[in-house]
């Protein structure tokens, strides 16, 4: 395929995953939106006076980064695992196996569509956390570079996930028992530095820890790790699920027979 | 491109599966440009494995598939291009619009935008289905679906179009009138691969057949050709008159079917014409004659399991 033939195909399968999401907008971006907001209410408003400060700011405004990553980490891992492996079991995607589409286009357009609900829902959140506190960014580049990086990142992890999936419940385990336990101990609602030493460094072993902290930093300009670290790691943590995801497309693991 | 390459060229494919069944043990095969082509063969005897490693849904153990003179393993993506498949089982999203379908298949091809609709307007209006183009295609009948299948492997316009069972469960009307379509487009210069669960179908439509069984092929030639090799045809007789005894014809065998119908064996070298002189002296009247079978299904049985008769049902319904 010449490369605009490539690019084409790589439009296609995007606005096709965008459509997606966009049709069913009721199960895609209005339930994350309604959960995030009772965070808000619950955790912010009425709990959030009672904790007092933390690392010098309310718990609403030092709550509101993690939740929006906590928006953007489910919304992009869940719709490319539920969109592939649907096609999957569907058997549509043999509509894509059968084209001459490469196999990174594949793994594009299904990446960029989960970036793009991941993207999407945490704006939604991001608008709703407005009707509770006031957001001033205080470092643009960070903030920007952060959410879209670990939207990437994850959306690699749901495309391995749904391939490796043989039914249903594969695609809820390692939401369930992975995903969500690294998110809420990844430092959502509580600054690292409030554990004991030893659970301290035990959470710098959490991935999740580094994104929502480097958020936290373009935000408010605080973190509890060094910024840096965050983006080498997810740098690291993309190059590697891309290349295994890749990898995983061109051996057609239970994809081809 | 070279007109004299084979839109499809085959040579000592193989295909052991996982579990060890080994579904292709060294297939030769080739279909030029312009057949129309049938593959028959009965449940598991390697057609889908066949068509799954033509359109990269199967991996081949060993062997080579060119598709006009692009071979699958040093330019898939080129072979991909010119070939169209239309699946055994419906496989698009159940809920997207019918049109859209289509136009999204092409642009999995790189066809930009407004030629992909352009060409999904075409296809669809051919098939009769324009006015349900936007209809979510879980809303249309069986046999929509399955035209839809055909306008979504033609929108690129490949010149080798491979369909596994295209008629399967449409009503005779569809049946026919997607007959006719793949004959039209045949015509004009595409190449068609078939497999067929109705033999009449492969008769009727196919210029060569290739028969398929247990992952070799045993037969491929004309359809005519293979068809001589029929050692006898049976065929019933309809009379006006009312039959109280099986009418006797000499050189002929014959059986009563009821009081209105006998038939009648006409052998190798035979002709159907010497019957009805001795018919008439007996005082009796044809008034309708066919065949008692398929010709083509009753070769295809002598074929297929040393004509014991107990293969299968010919279906493509392949269990690999």
């Amino acid at each position: 395929m010449s490369a605009r033939e490539q690019w084409i195909a790589f439009m296609t399968l995007m606005v096709k995953e965008i459509r997606r999401f966009s049709r069913i907008w009721q199960q895609t971006l209005l339930p994350p939106a309604i959960t995030i907001a009772l965070y808000f209410v619950i955790f912010g408003t009425l709990i959030g006076p009672r904790i007092g400060t933390m690392s010098g700011f309310t718990y609403m405004e030092f709550v509101v980064p993690g939740l929006i990553m906590l928006a953007v980490i489910t919304n992009s891992f869940g719709n490319v695992v539920s969109s592939f492996f649907g096609s999957k079991f569907a058997g549509n995607i043999e509509e894509l196996l059968v084209s001459p589409t490469p196999n990174y286009i594949i793994l594009a357009g299904y990446v960029l569509g989960g970036v793009t609900r991941g993207l999407t829902v945490g704006f939604i959140v991001t608008l709703l956390s407005l009707f509770f506190t006031k957001l001033q960014i205080q470092h643009l580049g960070v903030t920007i570079g952060v959410v879209i990086m670990t939207s990437i990142l994850f959306s690699l992890a749901g495309l391995i996930n749904a391939v490796y999936a043989k039914n249903f419940d594969d695609i809820s385990i390692i939401p369930t028992f992975v995903l969500t336990p690294l998110t809420y101990l990844g430092g959502v609602f509580y600054s690292v530095s409030l554990l004991p030493e030893f659970w301290q460094k035990v959470s710098l072993l959490n991935p999740v820890l580094y994104m929502v902290n480097a958020f936290r930093y373009g935000l408010l300009g605080v973190s509890d790790i060094h910024v840096g670290w965050a983006f080498l790691m997810l740098s690291v943590f993309i190059a590697g699920l891309f290349l295994f995801a890749l990898h995983l497309l061109k051996n057609g693991k239970n994809l081809r027979s | 491109m070279n007109s004299e390459l084979p839109a499809l060229c085959i040579k000592g494919l193989t295909k052991v599966y996982d579990n060890g069944f080994q579904a292709l043990k060294g297939v030769d095969l080739d279909v030029m440009p312009g057949d129309f082509f049938a593959l028959l063969g009965p449940n598991g005897a390697g057609k889908s494995t066949i068509i799954g490693i033509i359109s990269s849904l199967v991996r081949k153990t060993t062997g080579s598939v060119a598709v006009f003179g692009h071979d699958i393993d040093q330019d898939f993506p080129r072979a991909k291009k010119d070939v169209g498949v239309v699946p055994q089982e419906f496989n698009f999203n159940q809920f997207e619009k019918v049109f859209d379908i289509v136009v999204t298949q092409a642009g999995y091809y790189g066809l930009p935008r407004k030629v992909a609709e352009q060409r999904a307007e075409k296809y669809l209006r051919r098939l009769g289905l324009w006015d349900k183009q936007d209809q979510r295609s879980r809303m249309l009948s069986g046999g929509m679906k399955r035209r839809l299948m055909i306008a979504r492997a033609l929108v690129h316009e490949p010149r080798l179009l491979i369909l596994d069972e295209p008629t399967a469960g449409v009503d005779i009307e569809l049946r026919r009138s997607l007959w006719d379509f793949l004959r039209e487009i045949n015509e004009q210069g595409t190449t068609i691969i078939l497999t067929t669960h109705y033999l009449e179908e492969a008769e009727s439509l196919c210029r060569r057949i290739a028969i398929i069984d247990q992952g070799l092929i045993t037969q491929n030639t004309t359809t005519r050709e293979l068809l001589s090799q029929l050692d006898k045809e049976v065929f019933v007789i309809d009379t006006q008159e009312v039959l109280n005894t099986c009418p006797q014809l000499d050189g002929y065998a014959t059986a009563l079917i009821d009081s209105h119908s006998f038939e009648v064996v006409v052998e190798k070298g035979q002709s159907l014409n010497d019957v009805f002189a001795p018919l008439t002296v007996q005082g009796i009247h044809v008034s309708s004659l066919r065949n008692k079978a398929n010709r083509l299904e009753e070769l295809f049985l002598s074929l297929v399991n040393g004509g014991s008769g107990q293969s299968e049902s010919v279906s493509a319904e392949d269990s690999e």
